[in-house]
């Protein structure tokens, strides 16, 4: 097929997509991709897609995704990602495949010459596939920067760093410490050390659901660089569980100091410090 | 560059690293220092690493080899004001600069070298 049959082929099925754009759209706003959209808004969005893929065949862009003529088409698009709350494998995610049976039966019903009506076929099934291609892309670039988002958001919550008191830090650790949460979190201990010329610092694992050798090495590290620093670690909050699997692993925390809660371990840094906790003489309550 | 000085405080050697330090500064440094403990008959040496960004493995050597001399004439050497990616950089290198007093501040470093009695 020449370049010049294809151009008319391509102006052949324009035309076809303008004529019957309301047939089309009606049959469209039947498919599940449109039924779960109030009818308004479903005929909206069939007349938006239509006039999009009109101008994508126009200016012969049906086999690139990322043709210009599929940007008036990708508002669409993302408003059908969006709704795909199950993700990409999600059995309600919107499926463009399900607007080719419509579109090619209006078709072949018209009274055309059968080579027209098999190159028009290939031109329309051409088009849609490069539209699911491009609804997909969406979806999956979406769903990276979810992912992204609450990444960032879970490394924020997991590292507070809490003043005890004058010269005692403690920072809670939550979940699970992979290496990236890890090294924020003793980064920004290590800066809170300085910045509030803390002598102790607690670094409480109650939360932390499981410590295997790499978690135990990385508390290890911290501790040791609190102490090239002049502040000393001290280690709470082992479960009894925790306290057997790192035995079992053989892990041993060496001369860092270490207690069953933060209570017990708040105790042994005031006396670092060289402070004591006393009853109140005048029985104050 | 790099600007040393090594300041007597009483009975205690201050001793401040400016900026990178090569490895005959280093060497110099540890040959000043030793001549100067053994000199003053100095109790303790104060080394404040604040103003140095960047720590080899040859520096951490040389601290602990200062460190090992000084004891060996009676002086204990504390290192303060190490900075926290500095300290971050010597772990993971492995040096965990074994027996060598740390703190905070030169004050801090002062309160150790006088003893626990003066603990803050």
């Amino acid at each position: 097929m020449t370049a010049g049959t294809g151009q008319n082929i391509r102006d052949r099925v324009a035309q076809f997509l303008k004529e019957n754009r309301s047939d089309i759209e009606r049959a469209w706003a039947t498919t599940p991709v449109f039924t779960a959209r109030r009818p308004a808004d479903a005929a909206e969005e069939c007349a938006e897609l239509l006039t999009g893929l009109r101008h994508v065949i126009e200016t012969g862009g049906e086999e690139d995704p990322s043709a210009g003529g599929l940007a008036t088409v990708r508002p669409v698009l993302a408003s059908l990602a969006a709704r795909s709350a199950g993700g990409p494998s999600g059995s309600d995610r919107p499926d463009v495949t399900v607007l080719k049976g419509p579109l090619l039966r209006l078709w072949r019903e018209q009274d055309l010459p059968e080579d027209i009506v098999h190159s028009g076929d290939l031109v329309l099934s051409n088009v849609l596939n490069t539209l699911r291609i491009a609804l997909l892309e969406i979806e999956l670039s979406a769903g990276t920067e979810t992912i992204l988002a609450q990444r960032a958001q879970l490394t924020e919550l997991s590292t507070p760093v809490i003043k005890l008191w004058d010269g005692i830090l403690a920072i809670p650790l939550i979940g699970t410490l992979d290496s990236t949460r890890g090294q924020i979190a003793t980064e920004s201990l290590l800066e809170q050390i300085v910045a509030q010329q803390a002598r102790v610092a607690i670094l409480d694992i109650t939360g932390v659901t499981a410590v295997d050798t790499l978690v135990a090495q990385h508390l290890l590290k911290t501790a040791v660089a609190a102490r090239l620093m002049g502040a000393e670690c001290i280690i709470s909050g082992i479960r009894p569980q925790i306290a057997q699997t790192m035995v079992q692993l053989g892990i041993d925390l060496g001369e860092v100091a270490t207690r069953a809660t933060l209570a017990d371990a708040f105790g042994q840094a005031l006396r670092v410090i060289g402070l004591t906790v006393c009853p109140d003489e005048r029985g104050a309550g | 560059m790099s600007a040393t000085s090594v300041v007597e405080l009483q009975d205690v050697l201050l001793v401040t690293i400016q900026g990178e330090l090569t490895d005959e500064d280093a060497m110099a440094l540890q040959e000043e220092l030793t001549t100067n403990v053994a000199r003053s008959s100095a109790r303790g040496v104060l080394i404040d690493v604040s103003g140095l960004d960047l720590v080899d493995s040859f520096l951490a050597r040389t601290l602990h080899d200062i460190a090992g001399a000084s004891a060996l004439l009676a002086a204990e050497t504390v290192v303060v004001g190490m900075r926290p990616e500095v300290a971050i950089t010597l772990v993971e290198l492995g040096l965990t600069l074994p027996g060598l007093g740390t703190a905070l501040t030169v004050a801090d470093g002062l309160d150790r070298l006088n003893g626990s009695a003066r603990r803050r």
